[in-house]
């Protein structure tokens, strides 16, 4: 037997237990141990998405539309993945200007604008009051079926007793008080709640547990699992009926699509969610895991919502009791005290959490952006000291919210009989959805205007207050009947279900649809039509880029202040110590000594209104800090010079970096020609050195035997005849090398004279083999010449291509042992070209001397001991004559394996034979 | 082609949510896309129909298994592709 004390005393203990949570949570925070900076504690405070709503309200929409209840968590699931974008920024934008709102945000958007806060906080207030009493209506009627245990008795109508005997009057009250305990305690300056988070996500696991609880004994304790329970419901019609909720028409998809659409803007514009999601966030990374946990606590809470619905259809046959009540009526029917206790927790959670952080997000919105902007400009409130000021704020939250919920009971008393639990959410729903356009745009549209955002959202708010608020009153049997059916003044184009003529939809499709279309229409059509002020432009820009700046922009200020009269102003409003610690921080941060000797400039004046605006809003902290400073007004065309300075310092930088890494590239290329004249100035000094020193060689032996012969005029004949023998030859050498340098330096400078002709490759090589058959005879070598049987045309000097075969060839026979030697000369045609080989058995090159071979009087082996024939000239000759021709000379050898010498030459085509 | 890169590099906006930000932004917007396509005309008419599975209406049944799909690709874009 449940008695009303045992279930107050639970709800008292279960509520103490929440203070308890936040109280430590709070402690935790202060010793810079947060308890909730973890994705999960994030993801599961999310939960606070689920509300009576979730707990009672959709198994009642299942009960009547099968799969209707399922669109307010797929549009949220849907809409986690573009969070991931949009929340994001909000939350950077939030973060670095202290953004405590909703109204706050799109205030600050729309160049701190206290007129556009006002109104959306008054949309809020307004639009969010049906989803209050939405909630008290949840718990009082648990609470008083509960009370009836375990008799299954339907709540009287609401109004049928006085206020003074309606529980629903008591609970507001009750939430009210509590929810001031809870979030009014102190005045937070960063209007971050970690007690009230921590306490909200213990208020999720508890929802979530109650009702897989319930659900897990209807489906397997009453029934015999999910395939019972629907294979009953399937045999008689008129629920097997709900299994197929479309029917034939498209147009019933209509519905499902706008109700996911309303559901993915609310799980953004809600202000509990964005107070959950944006301003408690802890974290940025946060999101991340947020992204599917939160889909997944949805899945969770909403898997058993199908078979409590049906089975409470087959249990309660004849429709007596409401199927919002069925989570709770059907533990009761079976007896299960302790789980219908449980039931009225879990329902009692999620409720409270919803009213909690709902409140509490509305009491700073009407506090900062519809009390205080005319209270700091018209009162001298903002004369008063600190504690004054302090209390003063926090008397109007603690008003705010009570009178918040009181308003949510009488919309409770007017309108709360006629509807269903989810279909009074959904009024709130469309409410809050009039943000988007406004808040959207505000975020990726630059040049959306505080004008715009004042006419889309007031005729938003107005067409969602015809079509769906007034309806509500209206059918709750306020006003005339006639006003629904046949119009205003019976004009039939303005009733408030079928405006225009537009019929056979739901009365939220139909609300959203031209709220939508008045609300996007205004927001760009005046936006393309107005112009935004100097301090709009700014806050656009500032909102826009904000994933892409790095520093903060403070360059949008100029005039007159003081450190000091800033100090006072902040201590004011946050304490005189808070105060004193915040300038004394930013000192050091600014390499200052202390607050003293801070420069009044626009980044201190900047950083002074940020902090103000985290305690009293972004429109207010302008306000106070304008009137402390003197500042001059910035022109708009002023502005855009600031906006393109910014953006082209970007550019400028971008170019700068360019030029530089140009700058750089240049210097890197002199600094290697520089290298390179170097090495060629070195090489020329070895040149000379090298030719003086061969050309000393021979001079020294001729020298020599011409003193012999001339110092002994008796030397016998044969003697004498072998001396000038030597004479003659070494004189020789001395010419060849003479001529050779000749060759090389006149190669070289390009004074060479060259007589092109085409001619035959193979009459060259014959030639030149025939030439050197002696040499090759001499030694003992085989020459064998592969050449093809047609003509091979190349254009080149004659005498010079014999230069470079006969080099070649005096080369390799030179490198060959006598005796087994052998050298053999190929021709070989590719595409274009021609290439010869000249190849030897000799002793080889080794790997690292081939190329070195090429330069000039390079000659491989010890120079000291094994001097090579030769003057060392005539690969560097060769190299630069077949250069000259177009072709290339280069080596293939292996030390002792033979060497293999390969020129090419580009073919004389027959047409150019032709010529 | 290196000074683009590293000009590239710097204006890239910083990136708070760890590297290849971009690539799980449009893994994100392609689930989101194939969500619109399961939760929508003319898919769930395809669903609409009396039949039954395990004897749960097909409906409820596609419903929460392309729901839970769902939620798996979203948890696999944001935990495994790192």
């Amino acid at each position: 037997m449940l008695k009303g004390w045992v279930i107050v005393f639970a709800s008292f203990a279960y509520i103490g237990f929440l203070f308890a949570i936040a109280y430590y949570a709070d402690r935790r925070a202060d010793q810079g141990r947060s308890l909730i900076s973890t994705p999960y504690v994030y993801a599961l405070s999310l939960g606070v998405y689920a509300t009576a709503w979730t707990f009672y309200g959709s198994v009642g929409r299942a009960a009547s539309d099968g799969v209707g209840f399922l669109p307010i968590y797929i549009g949220p699931t849907l809409m986690m993945m573009l969070w991931w974008f949009v929340v994001r920024k909000m939350i950077r934008i939030s973060k670095i200007n202290r953004i405590t709102s909703l109204a706050d945000f799109v205030a600050s958007r729309y160049g701190k604008s206290a007129l556009l806060g006002g109104l959306v906080t008054v949309i809020a207030v307004v639009g969010i009051l049906p989803y209050i009493s939405l909630q008290l209506k949840a718990i009082s009627t648990s609470f008083q079926i509960l009370l009836q245990y375990p008799e299954i008795v339907m709540p009287q109508k609401i109004g049928a007793v006085s206020i003074v005997n309606d529980t629903a009057f008591y609970i507001a009250i009750f939430l009210a008080l509590f929810t001031i305990a809870f979030g009014t305690r102190q005045l937070d300056v960063a209007e971050r709640h970690e007690g009230m988070v921590a306490a909200i996500a213990f208020e999720s696991l508890v929802k979530l547990i109650a009702f897989v609880a319930v659900g897990t004994f209807v489906t397997f304790g009453m029934f015999n699992g999910p395939g019972d329970i629907f294979g009953q419901a399937m045999a008689r019609p008129e629920l097997a009926a709900l299994a197929t909720p479309f029917g034939a028409a498209a147009g019933n998809y209509v519905s499902w699509i706008w109700l996911t659409i309303l559901s993915m803007l609310a799980i953004v514009f809600l202000p509990r969610q964005f107070q959950i999601a944006v301003i408690e966030n802890v974290d940025e990374k946060h999101l991340n895991k947020a992204v599917w946990l939160f889909p997944l606590y949805m899945f969770a809470i909403n898997l058993f919502v199908l078979p409590i619905a049906f089975g409470g259809l087959l249990h309660f046959q004849g429709g007596n009791v409401n199927a919002d009540t069925f989570v709770l009526t059907l533990p009761m029917s079976q007896r299960q005290e302790w789980l219908a206790l449980l039931v009225f927790i879990g329902g009692l959670s999620a409720a409270t959490g919803m009213v909690i952080v709902e409140t509490i997000a509305l009491s700073t919105m009407v506090c900062n952006d519809l009390v205080m902007p005319p209270l700091l400009r018209f009162t001298r409130a903002r004369f008063m000291p600190h504690e004054a000021l302090s209390n003063l704020l926090l008397d109007i939250r603690r008003a705010a919210i009570m009178a918040i919920l009181m308003l949510g009971y009488f919309y409770y008393l007017l309108a709360g009989e006629a509807y269903a639990l989810v279909s009074i959410g959904l009024i709130s729903f469309a409410a809050v959805a009039q943000f988007a356009p406004t808040v959207i745009g505000g975020l990726y549209w630059r040049n959306a205007t505080r004008a715009g955002a004042l006419a889309g959202l007031s005729l938003g708010f107005l067409i969602w207050g015809y079509t769906l608020m007034m309806p509500a009153f209206v059918q709750s049997g306020w006003a005339s009947i006639a006003l629904i059916e046949q119009g205003p003044f019976g004009i039939e184009l303005l009733k408030p279900l079928q405006l225009f003529g537009l019929k056979g939809l739901d009365q939220t499709t139909h609300a959203m649809i031209w709220s939508m279309l008045g609300n996007v229409g205004a927001f760009v059509l005046v936006s393309l039509l107005s112009r935004q002020s100097a301090s709009e432009r700014i806050q656009a820009t500032l909102f826009v880029d904000v994933l892409s700046q790095t520093g903060e922009r403070t360059g949008f200020w100029r005039g007159t202040a003081s450190a000091a009269s800033l100090q006072t102003l902040l201590g004011r409003f946050l304490g005189p110590l808070r105060a004193a610690e915040l300038f004394d921080g930013y000192a050091r941060a600014n390499g200052a000594a202390s607050a003293d000797e801070l420069d009044a400039d626009a980044r201190l004046v900047h950083f002074a209104e940020i902090q103000l605006a985290g305690a009293i809003g972004a429109s207010s902290a302008r306000a106070m800090v304008s009137s402390v400073v003197d500042e001059e007004p910035l022109r708009v065309d002023e502005v855009m010079a600031i906006i393109d300075e910014a953006s082209q310092a970007i550019a400028h930088n971008q170019e700068l970096e360019e030029k530089r890494a140009e700058l750089e590239a240049a210097t890197t290329e002199l600094r290697n020609a520089n290298e390179r004249l170097q090495e060629l100035d070195r090489l020329k000094d070895d040149f000379i050195s090298t030719v003086t020193h061969e050309l000393r060689t021979p001079l020294t032996s001729i020298r020599a035997f011409s003193e012999i012969l001339h110092d002994n005029p008796t030397l016998d004949v044969d003697e004498r005849s072998r001396f000038l023998g030597i004479l003659v030859k070494e004189s020789e050498r001395l010419t060849r090398l003479i001529n050779q340098v000749l060759d090389l330096a006149k190669l070289e400078s390009g004074a060479a004279e060259w007589q092109n002709v085409t001619l035959d490759l193979r009459e060259i090589i014959d030639d030149a083999s025939n030439t050197v058959s002696q040499l090759f005879k001499a030694r003992d070598v085989q020459l064998e010449i592969n050449l093809p049987s047609e003509s091979v045309m190349v254009v080149a000097d004659r005498d010079r291509l014999m230069q470079v075969m006969l080099n070649l060839l005096s080369n390799s026979v030179k490198f060959c042992d006598a005796g087994h030697g052998q050298v053999v000369v190929s021709l070989t045609l590719q595409p274009g070209s021609v290439q010869i080989n000249v190849c030897d058995n000799g002793i080889g090159i080794a790997k690292e001397d081939q190329e070195l071979i090429f330069e000039k009087f390079r000659q491989v082996g010890n120079s000291l001991t094994e001097k090579p024939p030769g003057t060392g000239l005539g690969l560097a000759i060769c190299r630069q004559i077949v250069g000259h021709f177009g072709g290339r000379l280069w080596v293939v050898s292996e030390r002792s394996r033979g060497a293999t010498f390969s020129f090419s030459l580009p073919i004389k085509t027959m047409v150019a034979e032709r010529c | 082609m290196k000074m683009a890169n590293k000009t590239l590099q710097k204006t890239e906006p910083d990136n708070a949510l760890g590297p290849r930000r971009g690539h799980r932004g449009q893994r994100l917007v392609c689930i989101f896309l194939l969500g619109v396509v399961l939760f929508n005309f003319p898919v769930l008419a395809v669903f609409n129909v009396g039949a039954t599975l395990f004897g749960i209406p097909v409906l409820f049944a596609y419903l929460f298994l392309a729901w839970a799909a769902l939620i798996l690709f979203m948890y696999l874009a944001i935990e495994r592709f790192r």
